[in-house]
């Protein structure tokens, strides 16, 4: 022990910035936090313990609660599938060799890089305001726009244009992916008489695959996670009508308007196993379509 | 089976000029290898033809039919690719069917033909796997499995046995030219290599820089090379050129002396004579006796390569059987016969006798 010490210790120095941030900055918090999520907190007085009984009320009577899931699936089950499927499409265009592709490709992640900031999200309510620049094109040619981000069959909608509109990294893996596809594949299945479709789906979707399960999995869990474009949009309440009641904004109301901090962390470790559940189901259906070339077998 | 024309096929990448303007008539049945230097346009010549590859002028017929804007898929051809190119996710069997499957033809039939493919090239045992589960030789058949199951009027072969190693590429030399004969459909091969121009050739063409430089058969262009670039180009090892100026019905060879020329070679102003390693003798038996001195023997078993330093400066090569004693250093003569010999003119075209066809 003592040699190892000896032996080691000046590396452990020059680690430790990095592990003392590790352990005061994340694994401390996540442990404080599941520790607190069995307890009632109000950061004024210690917390105290309450068992299961934080979990077993968001399961049984919180309605907002289950508002909160409905929003933050519909929103990852239809901003996912719709930002990944634009970015192929994007990608696929740039593989078909367009000229100063360089350009185009900064200018496409520009707003992934601008996408998840306040500014943006700031910009975005005022796009989509009643008397912004949306309506005023609707109105330019005769129509006339509805309260996009006020009225609830709409407020959502605006998030996952939002979402979709930052498909530059997945595009740029996307692309990065179809460049590795051999071109004499598809040369092979010209002259076998396949067609685009059949060589998309025959060809590019299956030796894609890797990347289209990499790109889903992040891409899903950045959905789950997304907070901010939400926060901003609806003034921090999840306002029109709980339409825009992100699982994460209502978490950060909990925790950080009504001080229900034991609350909001078992709301937190919920959030967390789902995530966790989901990128499992991705990770278990995957066997069954994604095939690397590099895997043996 | 069908024959392939091409009339005037220009082709170029940009601005630059790759295919300057190519006639070539390939006969029904008929298979016909394109060898050239790398880059001389090979692979492009056979892309157009496949429909892989625009072309900007001429056409380009497959039987009475001109394809120009016809698509690869309903040329009725298959093509083998160097790199194999088969569908990695797919197992042999996929790999084969697939093709099949996209003209829609039944089950049944695409069954049948998959199961033939493989009794061919004996590759049964391998249907369900993936490619990156078969070795080199094994994916190669599976390349032409593809290729032959389509039952195609055309095969186009680029370079298909130049990823194997040397015995593997003997052997499937050999079962390639049984599958010609077997099939007996239209074939274009591309190669690098000599050998397989040779043996599995009905007829070579040599291009040169995007022009065709000699068109025939083997015997042909070994024989009765054309220009100085076929000459050099076809046979390995390399003819040997020696410059001259003519006279009075000889080739005074500088630094060397006098070859009588054959009747029938015009005698006019400077020639290069091409010898073949092996039609130069050792000793003094022929028309014109050359001394040297060994500089390098090459012992290849059954024979040997010896290069020879003139004392004109040039270099000569010979090629004697295997058990001839040559050793480096020593002095030597060497003796050249005129009628052996190939002449070319300034230009570098053939004087004297064209091919005849092979008697
Ligand atoms: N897609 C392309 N764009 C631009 N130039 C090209 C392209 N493909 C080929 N070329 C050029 O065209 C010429 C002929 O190429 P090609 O591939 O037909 O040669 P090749 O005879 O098959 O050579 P090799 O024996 O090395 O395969 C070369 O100079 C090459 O650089
Ligand atoms: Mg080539």
């Amino acid at each position: 022990m003592q040699k190892f010490l000896r032996k080691n210790a000046p590396a452990y120095v020059f680690l430790a910035p990095w592990l003392i941030g590790f352990f005061l900055l994340a694994i401390f918090p996540i442990l404080a936090s599941l520790y607190l999520s069995f307890t009632q907190y109000d950061v004024v007085r210690p917390p105290e313990w309450v068992g299961i009984e934080n979990y077993q009320y968001m399961f049984e009577f919180d309605y907002r609660f289950w508002k909160s899931m409905q929003v933050t699936f519909t929103f990852v089950v239809i901003s996912v599938p719709a930002k990944l499927i634009f970015a192929l499409a994007v990608a696929m265009l740039l593989d078909k060799g367009i000229r100063a592709v360089g350009w185009y490709r900064a200018l496409f992640y520009l707003p992934s890089i601008l996408g998840g900031s306040i500014a943006v999200a700031i910009l975005w309510r005022q796009l989509f305001d009643y008397n912004g620049v949306i309506n005023s094109v609707l109105r330019f040619f005769g129509g006339d726009g509805p309260y996009w981000l006020s009225d609830p069959r709409y407020s959502l909608w605006t998030l996952i244009v939002l979402a979709v509109w930052q498909f530059g990294s997945p595009m740029l893996i996307f692309l990065a992916g179809l460049r590795a596809i051999p071109q004499d594949l598809y040369e092979a299945a010209e002259i076998d008489a396949a067609g685009p479709a059949r060589k998309f789906f025959a060809i590019t979707v299956p030796l894609l695959a890797p990347v289209i399960f990499f790109n889903l999995v992040l891409q899903m869990i950045e959905a789950f996670k997304s907070f901010s474009g939400a926060f901003i949009i609806s003034g921090g309440t999840g306002a029109p009508l709980d339409s825009l009641l992100f699982f994460t904004v209502y978490l950060f109301n909990e925790a950080f308007s009504y001080f229900r901090m034991g609350y909001a962390s078992a709301l937190g470790w919920v959030l967390l196993l789902i995530i966790a559940a989901f990128t499992a189901i991705a990770f278990w259906t995957s066997k069954y379509w994604v095939h690397y070339e590099n895997e043996r077998g | 089976m069908a024959s392939v024309t091409l009339s005037s096929v220009v082709k170029a990448y940009g601005n630059v000029p790759v295919i300057h303007g190519i006639d070539l008539a390939v006969n029904s049945g008929e298979f016909l290898v394109l060898v050239g230097p790398s880059g001389c346009g090979k692979s492009t010549l056979l892309r157009m033809i496949a429909g892989l590859e625009e072309i900007n002028d001429g056409t380009i017929a497959i039987g009475e039919r001109i394809v120009n804007d016809l698509p690869a898929s309903q040329r009725n051809l298959s093509m083998v690719f160097q790199s194999y190119a088969l569908y990695p996710h797919m197992s042999v069997r996929k790999n084969l069917a697939f093709g099949l499957t996209n003209l829609r033809m039944p089950k049944d039939e695409i069954s049948r033909r998959v199961t033939e493919a493989a009794r061919i090239l004996q590759i049964e045992p391998l249907m369900e796997r993936k490619p990156r589960q078969l070795s080199g030789g094994q994916k190669q058949r599976v390349a032409i499995g593809r290729a032959i199951v389509r039952e195609p009027q055309l095969f186009l072969f680029d370079e298909p046995l130049s990823n194997l190693d040397a015995e593997l590429r003997v052997q499937m030399r050999v079962e390639l030219a049984g599958l010609y004969q077997r099939l007996g459909t239209t074939m274009i091969y591309v190669t690098h290599d000599q050998t397989e121009a040779m043996t599995m050739a009905t007829r070579i063409v040599v291009l040169n820089k995007g022009v065709v430089e000699q068109v025939g058969t083997p015997y042909e262009l070994y024989n009765f090379p054309c220009n100085r670039f076929v000459a050099t180009f076809i046979g390995s090892p390399k003819m040997n050129m020696l410059e001259a100026t003519t006279a009075d019905g000889a080739a005074e060879i500088a630094g060397i002396g006098k070859l009588k020329l054959p009747t029938g070679i015009p005698a006019k102003g400077p020639v290069s004579i091409g010898i073949r390693p092996e039609q130069i003798a050792i000793g003094d038996g022929g028309d014109l006796a050359i001394p040297g001195k060994v500089s390098l023997v090459e012992y290849l078993g059954s024979e040997i390569f010896v290069y020879v330093q003139l004392a004109s400066g040039e270099r000569l090569l010979v090629q004697a059987p295997g058990d001839a004693r040559i050793r480096n250093g020593e002095p030597i003569t060497l003796s050249i016969s005129g009628h052996q010999a190939h002449y070319f003119d300034a230009n570098g075209q053939r004087i004297g006798p064209k091919g005849k066809r092979q008697g």
